[in-house]
């Protein structure tokens, strides 16, 4: 294997040769390369199709800007589609294949669309495809579709992980070329807590790829020593292979770090890729610039590339793009490529400067005033056709073209935050404007500044500004002297023709489409990208959208200036979605909460189900049992007949403290707390804003100014964002604190006839729970099992004799033991979410299925809850007439007839009506079977349901055919007086 | 209340072309165009000048804004009609949005009016002589828990009977409509259930916006763009012109419809609306060949996902947890959703993320939209329609112009009026559009 166009020289390492295919062929290339880099040493130009028309494509850059250079990388179900061939490091055994193409890149079928592309211009879509009306969706669409998208994922799920994680810094410098390298040098050696991110695996940027001097030597050692001391340096963190791809409020940025991208496999135990997220007090965007290219006619072959792409590989890589090539500027740039090329000893073809005033050239014939007009070439340029200054035409053969046209800085991070880059008449580019994000400076070429010494300075600068800002002393900070030529530029945006001239690559746009958009007035540059497609390609217009702003703005009239530009959105490169989810996928997508009693309800053979991001006991099945409902109807018929334990630690906890504690639930709750006796509990109904129910749940008052809520299990989270809400933005003159003690304590219900017996043969002698000394809704600080500290609430939600006993956390697992021991006298029987359920439907209690964000306390039969002696949230808008009107709906209990099932999401029909909106009365919320009752009963909202109690209904399931009759009863089924509770 | 028909479902005028006499779209002027290098296509609108008076302002250029223009002058032939638009047309939510067009909400005002612009949608192309995509691969809502499937059968049964179409799906079903989705029942979330809405979709959502302007600038309508309301005129208790950074316009009809920033519109005129403003965030990939052929939703997870006919995959999530005018995207609603996304969808893993962005939802208490007068006599407002109303446009356009046209709500547009905030009257569709949109 042959790699015909390498030179001598170069940043790569000959003594680590590696393989790679591309196509199926096998290549050879070298440690250090892209797979640009190795392509281009091994005379490969066709690499891609583009989107529409599937035109031939080859590598244009050398960096994450590439429109062209997409490949599908590595095989199974590691294949990445759309992989930049410019960033992808070379790694022995590497596989890519072309896309977009069939049956192969040479032969593409798909490139009739080419033939075709004189109907399919910009938005040819909008006008076509109509008639008949149903082909669009039969025909037209599953067309358009099928020729859709470049790659194809594998299909198989990920087989590597991903990481997120934190880190922090005074100042974050993002881009390691000369004024990144020069800032986090300057920050380094004055001591502040330096991070510095670079998307190459070499520090340097331009300095790779150019012969410069800088501080008397090379360019790229200097890079390198300058790379080596803030390695050495443990205030400074280097990340390559990092790119920061967008910036958030207060000094976030995300930093995307490919840890295993160069190779084969990541190693075992790591991730392929971490998002960091990185808080920055201040930060040094020095992201350099990137090159324009010059429209003309057939612009698009392989081979014609940037001119500093092209002086690139030569220089760093070695890699010649052809024996034979030919310049393109507007700028003096392109004169400085000519002189890399010929010291690296490639041929010239000519160069070719549109400037009548171009300076002259020692090292290749010059077209002084002459433009390249078109190309020609079978699957890559093999001449070009000049249009000279004197008006004559002349072709000159060349494997490749390298092109200037000036550059653009990447300004892209500035815009995160809605900024807008402003124009810079003198280099004829956008450099960053207003609405820069705060805290985010920007030096060297990406704000214009386009020489090594300029570039060294401002880094230094820049960053003397920031540290100034932060109180960090800087004693002395000298530059390197460097190159400091600067470059200029007479604009050419495009070359008139006859033909087709490319300014999006990837979703080929040409100048026609920018003039068919201004013709049909898609004018604004938001209009033009959106019409055209231009710039809403992978490289987000990095490589098109000014040469299409400035387009528009000739045709117009208006100067670029005025016609604006688009604004670029995070992220700054294309980033695989894996590395946002981290390890937040599979089983661990969300945290699974376990209960304090979890492991020994799996050692009693627990099914469990998922409740909020807790596990929770369903049912406890015995030997025999085969099916649920029998486990659930003996967990219920044991409990109403002796006792029951069930964990209940998942519901919301949130312990309230302060002088105004009080006050603060009178607030919350629409009904009274601060007249609450110590030591007593009460049910306190919460509203929203709007008077909506938002939940509901007991709260105990354990001392003077400290309270304990609980709330539903589902709105745990809500309640307490809900409350600091208030605290914080509504109240925050009150004295009062709030914290979630959820996972502090274990909970269990033990109700049952027999709950207070069980209880007493753990709690502590001293601690008097007899009803007299500890009735209903009472609660007390206590201690059990000889000295564990304990709180003990008498309250009940099966409508039994029942407590609740909380012990720190960690002593669950102990308690619930103990309390199956204390038991088993008692023939004491652990229940789950099943029975439970049941359980407080047969009372009448409401939980989420009821409170579904459209009921009110009217609705729930609640209304004198509402206290109108106070005010409360939600309570004035919970008063509006519509919510209070006497037909509305109302909670009621329902007990099917006839052998019938209540089934929950049934609507309700009264007994002859016709089945349809206008009659629909309501609906039900929850369904059980009662083994109590020996019914399927059921609770829902029917309208004037409090009148209506004796009344048949009809319950219809209209989609599965069903429908059952059910009679209207009051919602509690059982012992509505409550004497059991009070037992 | 059962839906009510639509007395308009819009001529299909695609046989003809546009009334006005622009150029007809279709495949034989693009094959006859092609041949004349595409020189005769004409501007799809005018940059109108604005005008000293106007029969009708509407603020706001978008999808919703066009659309009441449109239907002024094509349905009540008022076109002396100006849409006046802060910056470029399309470009506040209509451009921003995730494209998700049902019909499948809760109560039957919901029904009514998503219906109706559903039927609207359904001829839009051929109405509009513009083809706006709309794609009808179909919507699947998914349930991962036992709570949702019991949620999801009142929701059913109501739609069912509200006369729009609806079906429930099981797993293996699921799997077999979506062939891409992990039904594993082991993982995090299983998917349990879930309800499909076939007529749902997407449509190009510039191309609706484009379309109406298109077609409203065919009828008359001035579409102003540049220019930003600054103030409202009154006399009394009427509204008499707009002040806009282009000079006043003289009106006695305003119709506003700015989405994400009613309420700053509103105070102009001393009217403080139950909107609250925020962030909502979507992404979208790289173009990757065809995997997805409907739409996914699911509020458990939250997030929800379709292809575009590029390819993208398009994902969206919930609003920002805080009011903001920050139209950008934030970091932990992305993080979010893009878990969720690979959770159900593994193959996604190695996708790449091409742009994430953000755009300002107007949502209301009650998270149903406002289509009302207003105390300002003359002075209307559409707005609230918040993370879901790109499938309203053309029902909301259509009842809009309706009831500017005529100074009283037709009976589609009457549950929406503002009062209802204080009446009580709500649609409460939180449930309906949680995530979902
Ligand atoms: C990320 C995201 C995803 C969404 N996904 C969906 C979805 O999948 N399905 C769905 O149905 N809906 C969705 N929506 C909601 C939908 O986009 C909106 O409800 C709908 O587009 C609103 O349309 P509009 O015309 O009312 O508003 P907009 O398109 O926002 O138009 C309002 C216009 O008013 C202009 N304006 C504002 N102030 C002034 C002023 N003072 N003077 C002049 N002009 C002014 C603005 O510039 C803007 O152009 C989504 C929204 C977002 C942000």
């Amino acid at each position: 294997m042959t790699q015909v166009n390498r030179l001598d020289g170069g940043l790569i390492d000959r003594d680590t040769p590696l393989d790679f295919t591309f196509d199926g062929r096998r290549y050879g290339g070298f440690a250090g390369d892209t797979l640009a880099s190795a392509l281009l040493a091994n005379g490969v130009r066709l690499v891609g199709r583009s989107f529409k028309y599937h035109r031939p494509r080859g590598i244009i850059s050398a960096g994450s800007e590439e429109p062209n250079a997409l490949v599908e990388l590595r095989e199974g179900a590691r294949r990445e589609p759309n992989s930049r061939a410019t960033m992808t490091e070379l790694h022995d055994g590497l596989v890519a294949r072309s896309q977009n193409r069939f049956p192969s890149l040479g032969f593409d079928l798909m490139a009739v669309n080419d033939r075709f592309s004189a109907f399919l211009g910009a938005g040819f879509y909008y006008k076509t495809f109509m008639w008949p009306k149903a082909f669009w969706e039969r025909v037209y669409e599953p067309l358009i579709r099928q020729a859709a998208g470049l790659g194809a994922l594998s299909g198989d799920p990920d087989p590597d992980v991903y990481d997120r994680g934190f880190r922090h810094c005074d100042l974050l410098v993002i881009g390691a070329g000369p004024a990144g390298l020069m800032a986090a040098l300057t920050a380094g050696r004055a001591g502040a807590e330096v991070i510095l991110v670079d998307e190459d695996f070499r520090a340097g940027g331009r300095l790779t790829m150019e012969r410069e001097t800088v501080a008397g030597i090379n360019g790229a050692d200097w890079a390198a020593e300058a790379a080596a001391e803030l390695v050495s340096m443990p205030n400074v963190r280097v990340m390559p292979r990092s790119t920061a791809i967008g910036v958030f409020d207060h000094g976030i940025y995300s930093v995307l770090e490919r840890v295993a991208d160069h190779l084969p496999v990541p190693r075992e135990g790591t991730p392929r890729q971490i998002l960091w997220r990185v808080y920055a007090k201040r930060a040094i965007l020095a992201a350099g610039a990137t090159e324009r290219l010059i429209a003309f006619d057939n612009n698009d072959r392989p081979g014609i590339m940037q001119a500093s792409a092209v002086r690139g590989y030569v220089n760093r890589w070695a890699a010649a793009p052809a024996e034979r090539i030919a310049i393109f500027t507007n700028n003096d740039d392109g004169h400085r490529t000519a002189a890399d090329l010929a010291a690296a000893g490639v041929e010239i073809a000519a160069i070719i400067d549109s400037r009548p005033d171009a300076p002259a050239s020692d090292v290749a014939e010059l077209f002084a005033g002459a433009v390249v007009s078109n190309s020609s070439g079978r699957r890559g340029v093999g001449h070009v056709t000049l249009r000279l200054a004197d008006g004559g035409r002349k072709h000159v053969s060349c494997g490749a073209l390298a092109v200037s046209g000036g550059w653009n800085p990447n300004v892209h991070l500035t815009c995160h935050h809605r900024g807008r880059p402003q124009w810079q008449e003198n280099i004829a580019a956008f450099v960053p404007g207003d609405g820069v994000p705060p805290g985010l400076a920007v030096a060297g070429a990406a704000r214009g500044i386009f020489s090594t010494a300029g570039a060294l300075a401002d880094g230094r600068d820049q960053a003397l500004a920031q540290l100034a800002e932060l109180g960090i002393k800087v004693t002395s900070a000298t530059v390197p002297e460097a190159d400091d030529t600067p470059v200029k530029i007479t604009p050419l945006w495009h070359v008139g023709g006859t033909g087709r001239a490319w300014l999006d690559q990837q979703n080929d746009v040409t100048v026609k489409d920018v003039g068919l958009a201004h013709q049909e007035n898609f004018r604004a540059v938001e209009h033009l990208k959106r019409y055209t497609t231009l710039g809403m390609a992978g490289d987000q217009g990095r490589t098109s959208n000014v040469l299409g702003l400035a387009v528009m703005a000739e045709l117009t009239g208006k100067t670029i200036a005025d016609t604006g530009t688009t604004i670029y959105r995070p992220p700054y490169t294309p980033t695989p979605i894996a590395a946002f989810a981290g390890r937040s996928v599979g089983r661990n997508f969300r945290p699974t909460r376990l209960p304090p009693s979890h492991h020994w309800a799996a050692e009693q053979g627990a099914v469990f189900v998922e409740a909020g991001s807790w596990m929770r006991a369903q049912w406890f099945p015995r030997e025999g049992e085969v099916h649920w409902r029998e486990s659930v109807d003996r967990e219920v018929l044991a409990t109403r007949r002796s006792v029951g334990v069930c964990d209940v630690s998942t519901l919301g906890k949130i312990d309230i403290q302060g002088n105004d504690a009080g006050a603060f639930l009178d607030l919350v709750y629409s009904n009274r707390f601060s007249t609450l006796p110590v030591g007593r509990t009460r049910y306190g109904l919460m509203l929203r804003e709007d008077g909506m129910v938002m939940d509901d749940g007991t709260t105990a008052r354990l001392g003077e100014t400290h309270y304990l809520m609980t709330t539903t299990t589902a709105n745990a989270v809500g309640v307490y964002r809900h409350l600091e809400f208030v605290r914080q933005c509504l109240r925050p003159d009150m004295d009062v604190q709030l914290i979630s003690a959820t996972d502090s304590w274990a909970q269990f219900a033990v109700a049952g006839p027999n709950a207070r017996r069980v209880l007493q043969a753990v709690v502590d002698s001293q601690h008097d729970i007899s009803n007299e000394a500890f009735p209903f809704m009472a609660c007390r600080a206590i201690s059990v099992c000889g000295g564990v500290p304990a709180r003990l609430f008498r309250i009940s939600f099966s409508g039994e004799l029942a407590y609740e006993i909380a012990v720190p956390a960690r002593y669950g697992d102990a308690m619930i033991r103990a309390l199956m021991a204390a038991g088993e006298p008692h023939d004491i029987t652990p229940y789950g979410t099943e029975a439970l359920g049941v359980m407080r439907i047969e009372k009448g209690h409401v939980t989420g299925n009821e409170l579904n964000g459209t009921i009110t306390a009217h609705n729930l039969g609640m209304a004198k809850m509402v206290s109108t002696k106070k005010d409360s949230i939600g309570a004035v808008l919970a008063g509006r007439e519509a919510l209070v009107a006497e037909d509305g709906l109302c909670l009621v209990g329902l007990q099917a007839i006839d052998g019938d099932h209540v089934t929950a999401g049934a609507h309700m029909f009264a007994e002859s009506t016709p089945v349809d909106a206008a009659h629909d009365e309501g609906y039900v919320t929850s369904a059980a079977w009662s083994p109590h009752i020996g019914a399927s009963i059921g609770l829902g909202f029917i309208v004037r349901g409090a009148n209506r109690h004796g009344e048949t209904v009809r319950l219809m399931n209209p989609l599965e055919g069903r429908s059952a009759r059910a009679r209207i009863c009051s919602p509690h089924f059982i012992d509505p007086e409550g004497e059991r509770l009070r037992g | 209340m059962a839906s009510e028909k639509p007395d308009h479902e819009g001529p299909d005028r695609g046989l003809s072309g546009l009334p006005g006499g622009k150029p007809k779209y279709s495949a034989f002027a693009l094959a006859r165009q092609a041949m004349q290098y595409h020189q005769g296509w004409q501007r799809a609108w005018r940059d109108a000048q604005p005008r000293d008076e106007y029969d009708a302002v509407i603020i706001g250029g978008g999808g919703h804004g066009l659309a009441t223009a449109y239907y002024l002058a094509a349905v009540h032939g008022i076109n002396r009609v100006a849409v006046v638009e802060k910056g470029w047309l399309g470009g506040g939510n209509t451009g921003r949005n995730t494209t998700i067009i049902r019909s499948n909400y809760l109560w039957d005002e919901s029904a009514a009016i998503y219906e109706h612009a559903l039927k609207l949608w359904e001829g839009m192309s051929q109405d509009l002589n513009f083809n706006v995509m709309f794609s009808q691969r179909g919507v699947l809502t998914i349930a991962h828990s036992e709570h949702e499937l019991r949620e999801m059968s009142r929701r059913v049964h109501a739609i069912r009977m509200n006369g729009i179409d609806s079906e429930i799906l099981g797993p293996d079903e699921i799997r077999k409509f979506v062939p891409i989705i992990n039904i594993d029942q082991t993982i995090r979330y299983p998917v349990m259930g879930g309800f499909l809405q076939k007529r749902g979709g997407t449509a190009r959502h510039d191309a609706v916006a484009w379309g109406y302007a298109r077609a409203a600038d065919d009828l008359g309508v001035d579409i102003i763009q540049n220019c930003e309301v600054t103030g409202l005129r009154r006399n009394g208790r009427r509204i008499v012109g707009i002040e806009t950074s282009r000079g006043f316009i003289k009106t006695r009809k305003v119709g506003c419809v700015v989405a994400g920033h009613s309420s700053v519109v509103a105070a102009m005129a001393d009217i403080r609306l139950p909107v609250a403003s925020r962030p909502l965030q979507a992404l979208v990939s790289e173009p990757i060949k065809p995997i997805l052929d409907t739409v996914i939703m699911s509020n458990a997870v939250h997030m929800y996902v379709s292809q575009s006919d590029k390819g993208e995959m398009v994902l969206g999530a919930g609003v920002d947890k805080y009011n903001s005018y920050a139209q950008r995207g934030s970091f932990p609603v992305p993080e979010h959703m893009i878990s969720a996304a690979v959770e159900l969808f593994p193959v996604l893993s190695r996708l790449r993320m091409l742009r994430h962005w953000g755009g300002i939802v107007d949502t209301c208490p009650d998270a149903s939209p406002i289509i009302s007068k207003t105390d300002v006599e003359g002075l209307y407002f559409n707005c609230g329609w918040g993370t879901g109303g790109f499938k309203a446009t053309p029902g909301s356009g259509y009842v809009f112009a309706d009831l500017i046209a005529n100074d009283r709500p037709n009976s589609i547009a009457a549950p929406y009026a503002l009062d209802r905030f204080q009446t009580g009257l709500l649609i409460d569709e939180h449930g309906a559009a949680g995530v979902a949109h």
